[in-house]
């Protein structure tokens, strides 16, 4: 019997399958979209549209040191480096820089989802004018409020209408509600088995590394409406599983403290956020991308609602909340901050989340500047000092016999 | 000179002086109506029906940020955010908007999202009228969402007013919105044709005044000196290097002097803080019948702003163009707020089209906590010396 292969790596090939299926479509003279990371993904794939997802492209890219190249070659088009890192990236390769590290097929067509934020407009714009091609706009309001106002979802469920329109005409593809039916499901069994895989964290010692989260992230984004995706989550939780019983884990360092980490982190300089974390045996044990990622619906509507909860369009109660509850569940002695010059909407309440954290749960919380893709933006001397900071902070309050509220 | 020309220069020297006196001192129009018995109500960027605050009884005060530095406001925004929200922000927190009964507070970029949040963390106690408007604003569906969002901020208007905003009131308040629009836009051409008498600062005040003034007020004024300046001789056009401006805002006193003092006048512009506010009317005959419709049916006509988004990718671009072919301008001067993320990715677009067409532009850095002008002085300097 053949070895089995482990979940990590079934994962890591999903999202290789999702960039060749967008180079075979392209080959095959079929339309290859580009999509924000929070767009339905169901209405393309019910579709059968080959679609890329440039956040994950920038990511990637700038996992792999690409990033400042392509910061660098988007400012010489007249972008400011004030913007964000990733919109930066995809400006770049759409305009014809080389990206060796993450390559995919120029679009055909753009599918905009402003959830996350607002800069996802005038990005997309930017690319779908370089391209002379259609953009797909679903707009997804900000929130104030923790329930989203029914007539909001109202509004979003008719934009899914017209944007099926709008594909069906573009691609000459009809629409089957069977097949929606299929990829829903599919979708809420990835994001389930992503949530369970997730919830191991809460285990103490938690049997995996907080940090493989951050990449298989990668799949929720891009593949989550496909069974291969919730089919190898679910494997990744069966191997926590496994890990728990055996007292394994991914984590091969003392787990003296149980982080939350919050922000998408420096993806150019992974080994240095790591390095310091590791010496003081400071696991991270939440992050916000399982509830953000994490949804679940019932029907069109749900599912609209669903869409309207992505973590930049939350209030900061819900936003206060996710995180809080994160934290209690798993046991985090202390929470470190990323201030993401590339993220406004993100970085923009942190400050007051920070201090309600600090109240409600009794634990340490520091803050470090950074970036998610552009490394002139992040200190590496700055990130040493403040994880020392935190680690200093969690000891005193565990000396003092707390772990927080 | 006969008497009367004199003395109708004066008057529009003395016009001006009230508008230039208005726009530096916004906080004294506030003690001034709140010292009559009046409520205010600030309404923050960006395309905030203020016809439903006026309706409601209240005086509608814009709260764009203010010159000056952030202190208070660093804890809760980082530094890589625009100064509109920071010292917008400082504002609230060092007192300034105390005697507000409430803020509106759109939410059309990536800065007012948290914004609006911390607003509400910060001042609990100055309610936070909170609008999010869409971007799918043309269709019928983006209307009717619209609709339900105008129908709450009214609601909450009407609670704090401690009564209902009528049909009627609100008519009336989108005819004298209407009627302040024209008249701002009218000046926008007289303030060009007679580029001896209107300073690019005074022009600027004369637009800013209209933010801390009830319309009805300020477009009495306007008119006044409107009618005055048509009144006046033509101009040679060639006096002047005439320039459209673009961005958010172009208000600063230090940095307009600098155009003062190079013979720079504005023919046209393109800022979100002047006439992208008040291009775009509310359909009277619809108000007439379903007003809150005609508001969103206005929103729904609002185009060529970095704000919005627009299906039609090259119209911004062609606005822009026109703006200077029509108004004679020589070239444009970007104001490029510093951290506006939505102007900054616009920009290149916009500079290529206008590169096409062979229109001279230049992008000048600005930020409300700028004391330094040298380097935006020796950029104006040199851009006039391109275009004559």
């Amino acid at each position: 019997m053949s070895e089995k292969i482990p979940a990590k790596q079934r994962l890591r090939d999903v999202v290789d399958s999702v960039y060749r299926a967008a180079w075979e479509a392209k080959e095959r003279g079929e339309p290859v979209g580009w999509s924000s990371s929070k767009f339905p993904a169901e209405i393309p794939e019910t579709l059968g549209l080959a679609v890329t997802y440039p956040e994950n492209q920038a990511a990637g890219i700038a996992a792999k040191h690409g990033g400042q190249r392509l910061c660098e070659y988007a400012e010489g088009l007249g972008y400011s480096n004030d913007i964000c890192g990733y919109a930066r990236i995809s400006l770049a390769y759409a305009a014809g820089a080389e990206a060796d590290e993450r390559p995919m097929p120029q679009p055909d067509f753009v599918l905009c989802c402003n959830n996350i934020c607002n800069c996802m407009i005038k990005w997309y714009e930017a690319i779908a004018r370089m391209h002379n091609i259609p953009l797909i706009m679903i707009d997804v309001p900000y929130n104030n409020t923790v329930d989203v106002p029914e007539a909001r979802v109202a509004y979003v469920r008719a934009q899914f209408e017209d944007a099926i329109a709008q594909l069906e005409e573009l691609t000459g593809r009809t629409w089957s509600n069977e097949r929606f039916k299929e990829v829903c499901a599919n979708a809420n069994r990835s994001a389930s088995a992503w949530l369970k895989a997730c919830g191991y964290c809460s285990v103490k010692p938690s049997p995996l590394n907080g940090f493989d989260l951050f990449n298989h992230m990668a799949d929720i984004v891009t593949a989550r409406c496909k069974p291969e995706t919730a089919e190898a989550f679910e494997q990744l939780a069966a191997e926590y599983e496994e890990g728990v019983a055996k007292g394994e884990s991914t984590w091969h360092y003392d787990e003296n403290y149980r982080i939350m980490f919050e922000g998408i982190p420096c993806w150019p300089e992974l080994q240095a956020l790591f390095k310091p974390l590791k010496d003081s045996g400071a696991n991270t044990v939440a992050v916000v991308y399982a509830p953000a990622f994490g949804f679940q619906y019932t029907d069109v509507d749900d599912m609209a609602r669903a869409y309207c909860r992505a973590p930049n369009s939350v209030c900061i109660e819900a936003g206060t909340a996710w995180r809080a509850d994160l934290c209690k569940e798993n046991q985090v002695d202390g929470i470190l901050v990323h201030y993401n010059r590339s993220c406004k909407p993100w970085s923009g309440y942190m400050l007051e989340m920070e201090r309600r954290w600090h109240d409600q749960l009794g634990v340490p919380v520091v803050g470090f500047d950074g970036d998610q893709a552009d490394p002139r933006n992040f200190s590496e001397a700055q990130y040493q000092t403040r994880v020392q900071g935190l680690a200093e902070l969690m000891a005193a309050n565990k000396a003092a016999g707390g772990q927080g509220k | 000179m006969s008497e009367k020309k004199v003395s109708d220069r004066q008057r529009i020297e003395e016009l001006l002086g009230i508008f230039s006196g208005i726009a530096a001192s916004p906080k004294s129009q506030l003690d001034m109506y709140t010292g009559l018995g009046k409520k205010a109500v600030g309404v923050f960027p960006y395309y905030a029906p203020e016809e439903l605050v006026h309706a409601a009884g209240f005086i509608p005060l814009g709260i764009w940020g203010a010159s000056g530095t952030v202190r208070e406001a660093g804890r809760y925004f980082p530094a890589f955010y625009c100064t509109i929200a920071r010292m917008g922000l400082e504002l609230a927190l060092t007192g300034v908007l105390d005697r507000l009964s409430a803020v509106v507070m759109p939410t059309l970029c990536d800065t007012l999202r948290p914004l609006s949040q911390n607003f509400k963390a910060a001042r609990p106690d100055i309610p936070m009228l909170f609008l999010a408007q869409p971007q799918n604003r043309k269709t019928y569906y983006g209307k009717d969402y619209y609709v339900s969002e105008l129908m709450r901020v009214k609601g909450e208007l009407e609670a704090l007013a401690g009564k209902k905003i009528t049909d009627e009131a609100l008519y009336e308040s989108v005819q004298v919105y209407n009627e302040s629009r024209a008249e701002r836009r009218r000046f926008v051409q007289l303030a060009a044709a007679h580029a001896s008498l209107v300073s690019t600062q005074a022009r600027s005040a004369a637009l800013k005044s209209a933010y801390f003034t009830e319309k009805r007020e300020h477009q009495t004024l306007l008119k006044e000196l409107n009618d005055l300046l048509a009144a006046q001789p033509a101009e040679n056009p060639r006096d002047y290097t005439r320039v459209v401006t673009s961005g958010i805002l172009a208000d600063g006193g230090n940095l307009l002097k600098i155009f003062d003092e190079q013979s720079i006048r504005v023919a046209a512009d393109d800022v979100a803080h002047e006439s992208r506010s008040f291009r775009v009317d509310v359909p009277e005959s619809l108000a007439a019948e379903a007003p809150m419709y005609a508001l969103a049916e206005a929103f729904a006509q609002q185009t060529d702003d970095s704000l919005l988004w627009e299906a039609d990718l090259s119209h911004r671009q062609q606005h822009l163009i026109d703006l200077v072919l029509d108004s004679g301008a020589r070239g444009v001067v970007f104001l490029m707020m510093q951290f506006c993320d939505p102007e900054e990715l616009d920009y290149p677009s916009l500079k290529a089209a206008l590169d096409t067409m062979d229109i001279p532009s230049i992008q000048i850095g600005y930020d409300q906590q700028m004391t330094d002008f040298g380097q935006a002085e020796t950029q104006l300097m040199t851009f006039k010396e391109i275009i004559g």
